[in-house]
C-alpha cells in the first residue's frame, strides 16, 4: 500500500488541458442535428464500432483514456453498449462481414445520434482501396456519417479535437 | 524431395519443391524433431484454370532456420491433411480453401473460416447476416450458452465467442473469427511491390514494424538486394520499441482487468510518454512506414540518441516500481496465478508460439536464434517461464520490458555510420520469391512474396495469433467466465493480423 501510495504522490497529476477547438462550421458539420444539440449537455457517451481497422485507431482511441487526455474528465466516456450511447465512432473501411453488425448498432443507437468516422480508412478506404469484394470500403457507404477524422491513425488529439468540437457546437447553439 | 534452395535473407530461410509423399514427410520429420509449423497457405493464379499450390513453411530448430516446402497441385486435386501432425494447420487449411481454393484431403474439420458467405455482396445480399455457423453444442443438464460479439463491450476487434458454461464454469469456448477480413491478400496484388510495404504495416496495427520489416526482408531477398548496417540496425531500434509500447500498454490493461485501475493508469501513462517519443524522433507515434525496402526512412542523430537514453533511463525506475506493486499486491496475484493455465505440454502439442508461448516454457525467440543483424551481436536473454497462467504471462511481459530496455540502450550506443538505404533496389525481371521472418512483440511474424516480373504475384502474411486463438479455447476450460476478459487479455491476440 505505501509503494502504491507513494507511486501516485510521485506521479501527481498529468492531465493536459483540452485541445483548443474552432467552431467555424464545415459542410459535414451541417448535418449535426439541432435536436441532438439540445438534448445533450456536455457530456457524451460514445460508442465505438472497429468494422475492420488495422487495430491502430483503436490504440490511439484507448490513449484518449489516459491521464494525459483524460477524457473522462471531460465528462466523455467510451460506453458498452449502443443503446446508451449518443454518439457512434467507427473505425475501419467496413468489411463485409461487419456491414451487418454495423448497420445494427447504429440503429440501436437512440436519436438524434452523432457519427464519426476515424481514420483515413473510414473517411475513404485508406490503403485498403475503395471497395472490394470483401470490404465496403468508407463508412459513409454502409451508415450516415456526420464527421470524419483522417489520419492513419489520427493522433489522440486530433480525434479529441473531432469530440469536442462536435459537443462544444451543440453547447454554443443550446 | 527436390534440393532445398537458400533464399539470399540475412537469415537460413530454404525452398523446396515436394510431391505428396513428400509433403508428408517433412511435416513428419519435422515433428519428430522437435519442430514447429509456422505457416500453411496457398496459392492460385487468376482464373479458374490456375496453377495452384500448397505451401508450408517449418522451424526445424534454431539453427536451420526456415524451410518453405511448396506442393504443387493439379486443378481439383487436393493435399495432405496436415492438421493430424500439427493441430494449428487445421484453421490455417481452412482459410487456404476459403482464399485460393485449395482442400486438405480427409480434413476433419471442413467448415469454412474467414468466409462468412458476404464476399462481394452487393444489393439485397448486402444487408445479409453472415451465413450461420455450424458451432459445436454442449448438451447437458444446467448447461448454457453465452454468445459474445462481434461487437464487444469495449474498444476492442470484432470476433464472436460461443461460450458453453454450467453456472460460470467454462465448459468449452468455440471461436469464430473472419470479422474483419478485408481482402489483404488480393490488395497486394494491385500494389507496386515497392510500395506494399505500406500495406504490410497495416495487417495488424500493434506489429506495424514487425510486418513492414518482414514484408521488406522479403522484398530485398526477392531482389538479392543487401540492407546497409545502420538501417539494420535502426530497423531493430524501432522493433524493440514497437515492443516496449506494447507491452506496456497490456499491463496496464492487465491490472485493470483485474480491477486494478492504478496500473492502467500508471502503464498507459508510461506508454503515451513513449509514443510521444516516437513522434517526436520518428514522426509517427507507431513508427508505421518507417522502414521502406532497401532500409529505412528515418535517422537517429546524436540529440535524438541522447533523449533516447534518457528515455530508457527514465523507464526503468518506474518499471522496478511498478513490478514490485503489481508483485505485492493481493488482488492482483489471485486473480493472475493458476487463471488461464496452459502447460508447456500441452503449449508444445498446440504449437503455442511468441511470448504465450514462452510464457509456457516454448523457447522460441527470433532474436537469439537464427540472428538475424544487429540481434547477433547483442546476446539477446529469453525470457521465459513454466507456469503458463496469467501470471506467467505478466511475469514474460516485465523481463521482455528490461530486456529491450538493455537492447535499446546497445542499439543506441553501437549505431554504426553508413547509409539508410540500399544504393539501388531493383525488381528481378522474371520470377522471384523471397521470405521474412521477424520476432514482433506478440511473437513471429512471417511474410512469404512471390514477384513475377516485378509485380506481386502472391504475399502471404502470417500472425502468430494463428497458432495462439486455438490455444486460447483451451486456456478458458474450467476458468470462471469473469476471468476470460483477463485470460484473453494475457494473450493479447490480434484479430486483424489473423483475418487478413
Amino acid at each position: 500500500m505505501w509503494r502504491i501510495l507513494r507511486q501516485i504522490a510521485r506521479t501527481g497529476i498529468v492531465s493536459e488541458p483540452a485541445p483548443e477547438v474552432t467552431l467555424e462550421p464545415s459542410a459535414e458539420a451541417g448535418r449535426i442535428q439541432q435536436a441532438l444539440l439540445q438534448i445533450l449537455g456536455r457530456a457524451l457517451c460514445i460508442r465505438e464500432v472497429d468494422a475492420g481497422s488495422c487495430n491502430g485507431c483503436e490504440l490511439e482511441l484507448h490513449a484518449l483514456n489516459n491521464p494525459y487526455y483524460n477524457l473522462e474528465g471531460l465528462g466523455i466516456k467510451f460506453v458498452a453498449s449502443p443503446r446508451h450511447a449518443d454518439m457512434l465512432l467507427v473505425t475501419g473501411p467496413v468489411s463485409r462481414h461487419m456491414a451487418e453488425a454495423l448497420r445494427r448498432s447504429y440503429e440501436a443507437t437512440p436519436e438524434p445520434r452523432l457519427v464519426l468516422a476515424v481514420g483515413d480508412c473510414g473517411c475513404d478506404g485508406g490503403i485498403f482501396g475503395e471497395r472490394s469484394a470483401a470490404h465496403c470500403g468508407r463508412v459513409a457507404n454502409v451508415i450516415p456519417v456526420d464527421l470524419t477524422v483522417p489520419g492513419c491513425p489520427p493522433p489522440p488529439l486530433e480525434i479529441l479535437r473531432a469530440i469536442l468540437t462536435a459537443v462544444q457546437r451543440q453547447h454554443q447553439h443550446r | 524431395m527436390s534440393m532445398l534452395v537458400a533464399l539470399p535473407t540475412p537469415l537460413p530461410i530454404r525452398h523446396g519443391v515436394v510431391d505428396r509423399e513428400g509433403w508428408l514427410a517433412v511435416a513428419q520429420d519435422v515433428l519428430a524433431g522437435g519442430g514447429r509449423l509456422v505457416s500453411l497457405w496457398g496459392s492460385s493464379s487468376a482464373g479458374a484454370e490456375g496453377a495452384r499450390a500448397a505451401h508450408a513453411a517449418y522451424a526445424f530448430s534454431f539453427e536451420s532456420g526456415l524451410a518453405w516446402i511448396e506442393l504443387p497441385l493439379a486443378p481439383g486435386e487436393g493435399y495432405p491433411d496436415l492438421a493430424p501432425l500439427f493441430p494449428a494447420a487445421a484453421r490455417l487449411q481452412r482459410a487456404a480453401r476459403d482464399l485460393d481454393g485449395i482442400q486438405a484431403t480427409d480434413a476433419a474439420d471442413t467448415r469454412p473460416w474467414l468466409d462468412h458467405g458476404l464476399w462481394g455482396a452487393e444489393g439485397d445480399a448486402a444487408g445479409a447476416l453472415p451465413a450461420d455457423y455450424a458451432f459445436v453444442r454442449v448438451q447437458g443438464e444446467g448447461v448454457h450458452e453465452i454468445a459474445v460479439g462481434p461487437v464487444h463491450a469495449g474498444i476492442i476487434e470484432p470476433g464472436h465467442f460461443r461460450f458453453s458454461v454450467v453456472g460460470e464454469k467454462v465448459l468449452r469456448l468455440e471461436e469464430r473469427l473472419g470479422y474483419k477480413h478485408k481482402g489483404i491478400a488480393r490488395r497486394f496484388t494491385e500494389l507496386p511491390a515497392l510500395e506494399a510495404h505500406r500495406l504490410a504495416g497495416r495487417v495488424s496495427g500493434d506489429s506495424t514494424v514487425a510486418y513492414a520489416w518482414a514484408y521488406c526482408m522479403a522484398l530485398e531477398a526477392a531482389a538479392g538486394c543487401a540492407v546497409p548496417a545502420r538501417a539494420a540496425w535502426l530497423r531493430a531500434l524501432l522493433l524493440e520499441r514497437e515492443r516496449v509500447a506494447n507491452h506496456l500498454g497490456d499491463l496496464g490493461a492487465l491490472g485493470n482487468d483485474a480491477a486494478f485501475a492504478l496500473g492502467l493508469a500508471q502503464f498507459a501513462r508510461l506508454r503515451e510518454d513513449w509514443q510521444r517519443l516516437s513522434m517526436a524522433l520518428f514522426g509517427h507515434r507507431f513508427m508505421m512506414d518507417r522502414i521502406v525496402p532497401g532500409g529505412v526512412a528515418v535517422d537517429l542523430d546524436a540529440e535524438g540518441r541522447r533523449r533516447l537514453l534518457a528515455q530508457c533511463d527514465a523507464l526503468e525506475p518506474e518499471l522496478r516500481q511498478l513490478r514490485h506493486i503489481y508483485d505485492e499486491h493481493a488482488g492482483l496475484q489471485d486473480r493472475f496465478i493458476g487463471t488461464g493455465r496452459v502447460t508447456p505440454q500441452l503449449a508444445a502439442q498446440l504449437g503455442l508460439t511468441g511470448l504465450a508461448g514462452r510464457a509456457s516454457a516454448q523457447t522460441w525467440d527470433l532474436r537469439c536464434a537464427p540472428s538475424l543483424p544487429p540481434y547477433d551481436g547483442l546476446n539477446v536473454n529469453m525470457a521465459t517461464h513454466r507456469n503458463g497462467d496469467v501470471a506467467a504471462r505478466v511475469s514474460v511481459r516485465f523481463d521482455e520490458l528490461l530486456e529491450s530496455l538493455r537492447l535499446l540502450r546497445l542499439l543506441c550506443l553501437g549505431l554504426p555510420e553508413g547509409s539508410l538505404r540500399a544504393e539501388a533496389l531493383s525488381l528481378p525481371a522474371g520470377a522471384a520469391r523471397g521470405a521474412g521472418w521477424v520476432e514482433g512483440w506478440r511473437g513471429e511474424v512471417f511474410v512469404a512474396l512471390e514477384l513475377d516480373a516485378g509485380a506481386i504475384r502472391r504475399c502471404h502474411c502470417h500472425d502468430p495469433s494463428w497458432q495462439n486463438w486455438p490455444v486460447l479455447e483451451h486456456a478458458v476450460i474450467g476458468n470462471i467466465v469473469p476471468d476470460f476478459p483477463l485470460i484473453n487479455k494475457s494473450f493479447n491476440l490480434s484479430y486483424a493480423g489473423h483475418d487478413l
